[in-house]
């Protein structure tokens, strides 16, 4: 198992590496590992306030589709998940009142698996989302 | 031939005319629509819908003509924050002006003004004898400066005298150093309670009052937004919002079942001076006890320690009590007499187990006080015969609740924007 983990996190940061080197390009499908895992870190740290069909809750919480902060800039993305979300909100010409608590508590391989899913959720498609990109906003991040 | 004309046959025909208009009106009320709006009630119950408001209306008040002011929650590209309709002899409503440039929940009618709340101040307009508002533009603002975030409704209600009650919901879950965060404890001594967490009174009648031209009635409410006045027994009657999330910030100590069940919605009777104890406990309505919160060293067992007063009643937990109404009609059966209505707008943090909610409550009193099981009144409002999953699936959901001068119940749905008229058509 823990040859297994190694080894997709080797593979995550050399993708990493090979997509920043090759900077925009289109990145391919995400895998499927990491969307089953992100499923349960959903279920365990998201779902209550976002819903088990991403949709938020009117004027509380926001959906996680449909929206550019997913489908969007993947450092945005991250920071969300690492510093919360500040309250009351707007966005997308929506308000939302609930404040979103730092998940910085989870490890990087998590919310690397936890975003790759929402991205692929939800009428989201979007490209994976790696440990190695986690690991390193975390380290630029205040 | 023409002078004929005018002196029988015209009379004659105008006779005729105002006898059958007469008659229109005294038969035809309020009619209920053909499939009760789709609500499900008691038998011998229609409903009927009285506007599409295209917004999200909140609160409601009903004027002694029948016509309807009703607060809007937000306010949107130009979009004005109190609507005003006038009904029909069939109860469908028109709307008549709109004014207001601020969002919020509060609305209601005392003497010779209209009352509404935004999130942060409480106005008031001057009206007519017939209950019309005369200068929209200019209202009196009466209280200013309260705090707001989440669970900003300022809902309002008097007393007897020329008092204001409004609540201040608190601007977090259950005072945690970090709101809602995993695992974060409570804040010792909560310094939030100073300003927010309880009910707040003022004066009617005195302009641009602050905290400190009011008092701190009642504490340790997390968040109310149905709240009424009980004229049989002279005392303010609230319905709070318990605080969310036991199991995502405390998995080792409640299970995601536990935490869609618990805590319970609460009904309080409330005196000056009380507390209700947020954020220090919550009431379980399974063990029927006050139980320490565990922000604050509790363990989902141990009682809580301190002078917090019971609920009179207890309701499943996260269904979002926003209405509340003490029936004082002579249209609904005597049972309905004096016992109160509540809204519930509907569950979000009771996922992954399924939604509930959406539905409106009848609480039977008596001799002031909760008498027996409460019951579900009216359902139908999310327009979902399965498992509701989440608070999207629903279209319809339930918020603000006012009776009409022949006693019929009004319930606004602030999602799709339905002002809904429930009337007893049994003969």
């Amino acid at each position: 198992m823990n040859r297994v983990l190694t080894a997709l996190l080797l593979l995550a940061s050399i993708s990493f590496c090979v997509s920043a080197q090759t900077k925009p390009k289109t990145v391919g499908a995400a895998p499927a590992a990491s969307i089953a895992r992100g499923a349960l870190v959903y279920k365990q740290y998201c779902l209550a306030c976002h819903q088990i069909d991403g949709g938020g809750v009117p004027n509380m919480n926001p959906p996680l589709s449909k929206t550019t902060w997913i489908s969007g800039d993947k450092t945005r993305l991250i920071k969300v998940v690492l510093n919360g979300f500040p309250a009351p909100v707007d966005i997308d010409g929506e308000s939302y009142t609930n404040v979103m608590a730092p998940h910085n508590f989870l490890k990087d391989q998590d919310i690397a698996d936890v975003l790759t899913y929402v991205r692929n959720s939800f009428g989201n498609k979007g490209s994976a989302i790696t440990a190695a990109s986690v690991k390193a906003v975390r380290a630029k991040n205040k | 031939m023409k002078t004929k004309l005018i002196k029988y046959i015209v009379p004659a025909v105008l006779i005729a005319a105002s006898v059958s208009l007469y008659a229109i009106k005294s038969n035809v009320g309020p009619v209920a629509d053909k499939d009760n709006a789709g609500l499900k009630l008691p038998e011998g119950f229609g409903a009927l819908v009285v506007a599409e408001t295209g917004a999200q209306p909140r609160h409601i008040v009903v004027t002694p003509q029948g016509n309807i002011y009703v607060k809007m929650f937000r306010v949107r590209n130009g979009s004005k924050g109190i609507y005003y309709y006038k009904t029909d002899a069939a109860g469908k409503g028109t709307l008549s002006k709109s004014f207001g440039d601020y969002p919020g929940t509060g609305m209601n009618l005392k003497d010779d003004y209209l009352y509404a709340s935004s999130n942060t101040e409480v106005f008031r307009y001057k009206i007519d004898a017939n209950k019309e508002v005369l200068d929209a533009d200019h209202p009196e603002r009466i209280i200013t400066g309260l705090k707001t975030g989440q669970h900003e409704s300022k809902s309002i209600v008097f007393d007897n005298l020329d008092d204001i009650y409004v609540n201040i919901g608190v601007n977090s879950n259950s005072c945690q150093v970090k709101d809602r965060q995993f695992a974060s404890m409570g804040i010792p001594g909560c310094p939030l309670l100073d300003s927010a967490a309880g009910i707040w009174r003022f004066k009617i009648n005195k302009p641009n009052q602050t905290y400190k031209d009011g008092i701190r009635y009642a504490t340790g409410l997390r968040n109310v937004v149905g709240l009424d006045w009980n004229q049989q027994n002279n005392q303010l009657f609230v319905m709070q919002h318990g605080r969310d999330q036991l199991h995502s910030i405390f998995p080792d100590m409640y299970t995601e079942k536990q935490s869609a069940e618990l805590p319970a919605e609460c009904m309080y009777a409330l005196k000056q001076g009380d507390n209700a104890g947020w954020p220090y406990m919550y009431y379980d309505q399974i063990q029927h006890k006050k139980i320490m919160a565990p922000e604050y060293g509790g363990d989902s067992k141990k009682e809580a320690v301190g002078n917090f007063i019971d609920p009179v009643a207890a309701y499943p937990g996260h269904m979002a009590p926003d209405g509340l109404l003490f029936y004082t009609g002579n249209m609904f059966p005597e049972k309905y007499k004096n016992g109160a209505f509540i809204a519930f707008h509907g569950s979000w943090n009771r996922a992954p187990e399924p939604q509930k909610g959406y539905f409106l409550v009848f609480q039977p009193f008596k001799n002031g006080k909760p008498f027996g099981d409460w019951e579900v009144f009216a359902d139908g409002f999310s327009a979902m015969t399965t498992d509701i999953k989440s608070p999207n699936e629903a279209v319809h959901r339930p918020c603000g609740l006012a009776q009409g001068p022949d006693g019929s119940l009004y319930v606004t749905d602030d999602h799709h924007g339905t002002i809904y008229r429930i009337i007893y058509t049994k003969k």
